[in-house]
């Protein structure tokens, strides 16, 4: 899928020269490992590739370069027994590119996996962000520290910007422990209806549930499983799993997968949205209240869908160029992967309410008055 | 501290402003006896105390809007004012100002327990949040410690947090939606019951900004289920440092207790002879709290202690149930009027990196003894957010002048390890000059731009977080 037509490529290492290259160049294409991107844009491809990486596992707390390769902070987070909390999506064999994702990116489009339900999303682990401006300047916001309310919050402003209100050069990161256990429970055969039930009670339970999603049947006779993980020290997990049966003792016989791998391969399919790889059609993201999901899906009666936090975000495979939004309520559709002619015609992002659009605009200006980055992406 | 010179043209035309704004509200919501409105002199950081012009107190989203549409016509500046709690001063009026109270916001408009939200009216506190879901499991996490009387309103505002925010984050992390009436009266909806933004994640930037973008009157907050149960274990040190180590061994051992909390030798003593919990006379306390069943309290608690023991602590307590928990935390939730009895005090709230911990106890050491005033610190360890209370007393000349130069200097030595001014109680008034010694001009310029899009003119809450001198070119346009 071609995105952007790609004059030249412009890679920087540091923020002045990022910052020069911004004030004398332009429009820009803003880049990590445009394994993510979803937007339709033009102009030079701008990458950072600055390589800071300071991390104190006793804190809790990483300073990293938003050019270095997620994989590659994970596994160095991996010998501390830490991970990012959020379980960032790496959605580059979806929308059929080969790059490694970068942190950059991650955190530009607030990249969050199933554990979102339970820990929030990328952009609550994010703590400061450095970035160059659409003017050149270098700006901080945030910091190191967890607990951090000096001035206005333009971190989280910036996570989820898509590129356009700056270049992400450096990204403050909460971590979290690596648990001991992890456990999943699969319940086969429910509705969808059934299914959002069951993730909202387990959901409702002081077991915290750290993933709930639901997958369809599937056409070689697996069928429908609504999965609920549970992840902690081994003693904690074998009690929470027993209890939450218990309490979920009416809606039948739930196998218990034990394997930490095999969990693993599960909950990383559906971060991934591994059953739409390779599978013609246009995929939108709808992100909704999740009793209101079943009804809905409906309505728009999909080729195929997946239920991830707890049926506060549906991944929705359509055929292609058919619009979902007519049909939504409240909550947002983003279509992720579709022709360029598709995306141009139905709009990526979602449409916003007059005053919510005009102060969007608003900051755009601000930050990027010459529209130097990702022009037109986001409106 | 400074603050702007009152407009006399504004002072001049209070009975014009007092008769359009009884002309939108009831009679009883508009307040303007010069001896009423003092009762809105100032909030918690009360050496800070002006009347303002006018107090309004509306009940409904319409009512606000209709406030501000009248203030931003006559160019009159708008204070927003949760319960008056904040300890910066994010409520003290300006003598030209109207104070905008949200007391009487106070409904509870949703429940929505299987889709875990509630959407409330934001002058309700935030303890009655928790109150109104309790009965079905749930609760509102973010726990400040005024949260009795707090309002949520406040707590968006100031992005408020709390002693079990290591687990479940503070306000920020917990906001779904609001209801936001802007400077010029305009109300918008931002985001809803459902989990992201759809395009820039503007409710990020709103939570925290002090009143400086709008008047949140309505929001939607994720609540959520009650743990089975908690208990505290007890854990004292001859030295801050190597507390500090176990506070640091226990967060790398991969368990998340949902409060650690750090009490000094001052504090301890404070404590001691004003609630009597029983503290042993040491040089650092920690009560680490973890929560579940009985048997995963029982589990993570054996896992802290086998940690403890290796720093060879001089006690360590561990609660066997809620008499022996309340007496454990008696001591650290005292320690605020223990400390107040002792004199007046300033409490600062700058975070630091946790691993900073025992070269910042060393230098504050050092600092309050060369001012002469004693500090005691009091502290959420496990997010390195600091609590120096600086003792002082207010009828010797000079004493808050002195006390509040050790309080910037403290301050300072918390960017300079890394940290920042505050975590949790905000800029306001209190931290609002110091702001140059944490952010270059390019990065406040950032945050002022942000103030530009949403108040284009500069009537809400103009003179607080921005040092005056850098905001002074903006508030001159008004």
């Amino acid at each position: 899928m071609s995105i952007m037509a790609t004059v030249k490529d412009i890679s920087c290492d540091s923020e002045a020269q990022l910052a020069d290259m911004i004030r004398t160049g332009g429009p820009f294409v803003v880049t990590g490992g445009g394994t993510s991107r979803i937007g339709l844009a033009e102009g030079d491809r701008l990458l950072w590739t600055g390589a800071q990486f300071d991390y104190d596992p006793g804190a809790l707390t990483l300073v990293v370069s938003a050019g270095m390769a997620v994989d590659a902070v994970s596994a160095r987070l991996a010998e501390e027994h830490q991970r990012l909390a959020f379980e960032p999506p790496d959605l580059g064999p979806l929308l059929g590119r080969d790059g490694a994702r970068s942190i950059g990116g991650m955190v530009a489009t607030n990249a969050s996996g199933p554990r979102r339900v339970a820990v929030g999303a990328c952009r609550d682990a994010c703590l400061g962000v450095r970035f160059v401006d659409g003017r050149g300047k270098i700006v901080k916001n945030g910091g190191r520290v967890m607990k951090n309310v000096t001035g206005l919050d333009l971190v989280k402003l910036m996570a989820g910007s898509q590129g356009t209100l700056g270049v992400l050069t450096e990204v403050s990161l909460k971590t979290q422990p690596i648990p001991e256990t992890t456990a999943t429970l699969i319940f086969e055969g429910q509705t969808e209806v059934e299914a959002v039930n069951t993730m909202s009670r387990a959901l409702g339970t002081p077991f915290d549930i750290t993933g709930a999603a639901h997958l369809r049947q599937v056409a070689d006779g697996t069928p429908a499983r609504t999965l609920l993980r549970l992840e902690g020290i081994e003693s904690a997990v074998r009690y929470r799993v027993e209890a939450l049966q218990q309490r979920l003792s009416d809606l039948g016989e739930a196998a218990v997968e034990w394997e930490a791998a095999q969990s693993e391969a599960t909950w990383r399919a559906i971060r991934d949205v591994t059953r739409f790889v390779g599978v013609p059609g246009d995929v939108w993201r709808l992100s909704v209240t999740p009793s209101e999901a079943p009804g809905l899906v409906a309505a728009i009666a999909p080729l195929d869908v997946i239920y991830d936090w707890g049926g506060g975000r549906l991944w929705l495979l359509m055929s292609a160029g058919t619009d979902v939004r007519a049909k939504m309520g409240k909550g947002h559709a983003t279509l992720v992967r579709a022709s360029d002619e598709t995306k141009r015609a139905l709009g990526v992002f979602p449409p916003e309410n007059r005053l919510v659009a005009q102060l969007s605009k608003g900051l755009r200006q601000k930050f990027d008055p010459e529209q130097k980055f990702n022009p037109g992406m986001m409106g | 501290m400074d603050m702007p010179t009152p407009n006399p043209d504004l002072l001049a035309q209070k009975p014009k402003l007092v008769a359009q704004l009884r002309a939108v509200l009831p009679s009883d919501a508009v307040i303007d006896a010069p001896e009423e409105v003092r009762a809105y002199e100032c909030d918690a950081l009360t050496a800070y105390r002006c009347a303002p012009l006018v107090a309004v107190l509306p009940s409904t989203t319409e009512e606000v809007a209709a406030i501000l549409r009248i203030c931003h016509q006559m160019g009159v500046p708008v204070v927003p004012r949760g319960s008056g709690t904040s300890l910066a001063g994010g409520a003290l009026p300006t003598a030209d100002c109207v104070i905008l109270g949200v007391a009487r916001l106070r409904e509870v408009i949703e429940i929505n327990t299987s889709d875990r939200y509630i959407r409330v009216q934001t002058g309700m506190t935030n303890l009655s949040v928790t109150a109104a879901v309790e009965s079905d499991g749930f609760f509102y996490a973010p726990d400040p410690s005024s949260q009795l009387a707090c309002a949520i309103a406040g707590n968006i505002a100031m992005n408020s947090g709390g002693a079990h925010c290591l687990k479940y984050g503070v306000t920020t992390n917990n906001l779904l939606g609001v209801t936001l009436v802007l400077a010029d009266g305009e109300v918008v909806e931002i985001g809803g019951a459902h989990m992201d933004a759809g395009g820039l994640d503007l409710l990020g930037v709103i939570c925290g900004s002090e009143g400086q973008l709008g008047v949140v009157t309505e929001a939607t907050l994720r609540i959520l289920p009650k743990p089975e149960g908690a208990r505290p274990v007890l854990i004292g040190f001859d030295s801050n440092e190597v507390a500090g180590a176990c506070v640091a061994d226990i967060i790398k051992s991969g368990l998340i207790p949902v409060a650690i909390e750090f009490m000094d030798r001052p504090i301890i003593r404070a404590t001691e002879s004003f609630a009597g919990a029983g503290y042993p006379d040491c040089e650092a306390l920690l009560i680490v709290e973890v929560e579940g069943s009985p048997q995963e309290i029982a589990d993570q608690l054996a896992r802290i202690t086998t940690i403890a023991k290796r720093h060879n602590p001089v006690e360590i307590r561990e609660s066997q149930g809620p008499e022996e928990s309340a007496r454990i935390w008696l001591g650290r939730k005292s320690a605020f009027g223990a400390m107040g009895q002792m004199g007046d005090y300033i409490c600062l709230d700058g975070t630091i990196p946790v691993g900073a911990l025992p070269t910042v106890l060393k230098r504050i050491g050092e600092l309050s003894e060369a001012a002469g005033h004693m500090v005691g610190n009091v502290f959420h360890a496990g997010d390195g957010n600091m609590h120096p209370l600086i003792l002082f007393d207010a009828n010797e000349p000079g004493q808050l002048e002195s006390a509040e130069a050790l309080g910037a200097d403290i301050l300072k030595l918390c960017v300079d390890v890394g940290g920042c001014l505050t975590g949790e109680h905000g800029v306001g008034v209190e931290k609002r000059d110091l702001m140059t010694h944490q952010f270059s001009p390019a990065d406040l310029e950032a945050q002022m731009a942000v103030k530009d899009v949403f108040d284009p003119t500069w009537i809400l809450n103009p003179a607080k977080v921005f040092p005056l001198a850098v905001s002074a070119g903006r508030r001159g346009a008004q």
